[in-house]
């Protein structure tokens, strides 16, 4: 044990361990990012080799331009909030009500916890087909039972295409949700339970009072989680909409996307700093908020 | 009076867990039981069983997506993924877990950042031209290492400290050096981690979608989840077909969810309670 303590620890536990995982990160995820910011003030696309400096030019086409960038941004806000909304509230009372005294409770977790494993290209791509105006399942169903008036062309129609993408993102998203609200469940002893009951405790006042408290690292990593993809999204919006109809749909990887197709690299470059920057931000923030949590513990 | 009060309430669960475990399945079972019909018995897209089970539906599908070169591609993506990530980020983790100085705590943040960061995919495509990576097989498994290193370096780290720092030291006094006392000696204790962390990677890259979107041209490249969405692009009319292409697609991620269902929910929700 003294030889221990005596030990080189920085022979025993050498930096260079970490060299290949951190160059691949620098050189593949950091550096994009900040030659990112660089291109961003170029006017960088496919059909010149020449590379010139264009200042704020590009974040100009992006505030003024009547392709309506801003609104993309926006769209991309409106997303992170409602989504996670959406799966955060009820994935929080499911996950109550399913914690206990269920017969098949694994088979009913491993069952909606499912989607969450599938491709999200998968699950746009069977919901398509689902939603789906003339030969869907779910007009095709609604008209068998004589609510014809209920079929609508979901995901062309302005006023349902949204509430189609938040439907189809809450059915696969709120197991993930609900599952990690389970686990911070189990962590809350039985005891404080008992002791509310002996209290007279009602429902609210234990939900206020104990598990919504004692949730708090749930609620966080499901909030981490849920702004980072809602943030980042693409495959399902692109899958289901590719963005429209007409725009309506179109958030900031799809809008960049789009650009890089059309080979206009400098606007692309510049919607994709806007999120990098954006993240890092929210990202430090975490992390440091993280580092507390560890240094409490 | 109490008993029945519980009684009904268990019943409501029951059936709340029913009817939600549906909505899952249910979906599922459409496209199951459509990917076996007639193209024309599959347009009314209902749950009446098929006249006659039509397995060549899914011999078309392959044939006509490609989809046994796409196949194999995802299958190499996904494990050569898996076995870089292993293989990169277990010592990382290690050492910063062991060895908590100033530096490597900034280092983990650091990684750890990457979690919630987005990639810039256009840039990153000029920084894969630069490396020669760009359209390339090995670029690609490469690139989904890089962008699996912040999670498989978090995951793993957790893991270190639950095993003892004598292990380390008893096979330094024996002799041994960082590499084999890393890898003769601990990299079989973290086992559990490491079958997590390769689920999990081994799903990311056969989920992913955007990045061979940006990375790939050379179709004979494609891996399932793209030629899967071309295949739809083209057969849209015809159910049948574009539903046994999604079985397919999904019946590798439904195999492993069977085997490691335990490992892959641990993973995927770890930090839930401490984090």
């Amino acid at each position: 044990m003294r030889e221990g303590k005596v030990m080189n620890q920085s022979k025993m536990y050498p930096l260079y361990f970490t060299f290949v995982a951190l160059i691949l990160y620098i050189v593949l995820f950091i550096v994009p990012g900040f030659l990112g910011i660089y291109y961003s003030f170029t006017d960088w696309n496919r059909y010149s080799s020449e590379i010139h400096f264009v200042g704020f030019d590009n974040y100009k086409t992006i505030l003024t331009s009547n392709k309506n960038y801003m609104g993309y941004i926006g769209n991309t806000l409106k997303f992170t909030v409602i989504s996670n909304i959406i799966k955060i509230i009820p994935a929080l009372f499911l996950a109550i009500l399913l914690n206990e005294g269920l017969k098949a409770k694994n088979v009913h977790r491993a069952i909606l916890f499912f989607p969450s494993v599938l491709p999200y290209l998968v699950i746009g791509l069977i919901f398509r087909s689902m939603l789906h105006p003339t030969t869907g399942f779910i007009n095709q169903a609604l008209r068998s039972l004589g609510l014809d008036f209920m079929a609508q062309k979901w995901l062309v129609d302005p006023n349902w295409v949204w509430p189609s993408i938040y439907a189809v993102d809450a059915w696969r998203g709120i197991g993930y949700v609900m599952t990690i609200f389970l686990a911070g469940l189990q962590s809350i002893p039985e005891y404080y339970y008992e002791a509310a009951d002996i209290d007279g405790a009602t429902f609210m006042q234990k939900l206020r009072h104990i598990t919504l408290p004692m949730l708090t690292p749930s609620i966080n990593i499901n909030l981490i989680f849920g702004i980072t993809y809602g943030l980042k999204v693409f495959d399902i919006i692109y899958v289901l909409t590719n963005g429209g109809p007409g725009h309506m749909t179109e958030v900031i990887n799809t809008a960049v996307f789009q650009e890089f197709a059309r080979g206009t690299y400098g606007v692309g470059t510049a919607l994709s700093t806007l999120l990098f920057v954006f993240m890092a931000v929210v990202g430090l923030f975490i992390v440091r908020f993280l580092n507390q949590r560890e240094v409490e513990l | 009076m109490k008993s029945s009060k519980v009684k009904a309430s268990d019943v409501i669960k029951e059936i709340i867990a029913i009817i939600l475990s549906l909505a899952i399945i249910i979906p599922f079972l459409l496209v199951i039981i459509n990917s076996f019909k007639t193209k024309q018995e599959a347009v009314l897209m209902n749950f009446s069983l098929p006249k006659e089970f039509h397995w060549e539906n899914y011999i078309t599908a392959i044939q006509k997506g490609k989809l046994a070169q796409s196949f194999l591609n995802s299958i190499l993506y996904a494990s050569g993924t898996m076995a870089f990530t292993i293989l990169v980020t277990a010592p990382a983790a290690f050492v910063l877990a062991r060895r908590r100085t100033g530096l490597n705590q900034f280092i983990y943040f650091f990684i750890i950042l990457g979690i919630m960061l987005p990639i810039n995919f256009v840039a990153l495509m000029k920084v894969m031209q630069a490396l020669r990576l760009i359209d390339s097989r090995l670029g690609l498994i490469i690139l989904y290492t890089a962008m699996q290193v912040p999670f498989g370096v978090f995951i793993i780290y957790g893991f270190v400290g639950t095993i003892p720092k004598e292990i380390d030291e008893a096979a330094v006094i024996d002799g041994a050096g960082p590499w084999k006392m890393f890898f003769s000696i601990v990299f079989p204790l973290l086992k559990p981690v490491l079958i997590t962390v390769m689920l999990l990677v081994f799903m990311g890259a056969w989920n992913d979608f955007i990045t061979p979107l940006y990375i790939l041209n050379t179709a004979s490249k494609w891996p399932m989840t793209l030629s899967v969405y071309s295949f739809f692009g083209r057969y849209e009319s015809q159910w049948n077909l574009v539903f046994a292409d999604i079985v397919l697609t999904c019946l590798p991620v439904f195999v492993i969810y069977l085997l490691g269902q335990n490992q892959i929910v641990s993973g995927m929700t770890s930090g839930a309670v401490k984090g």
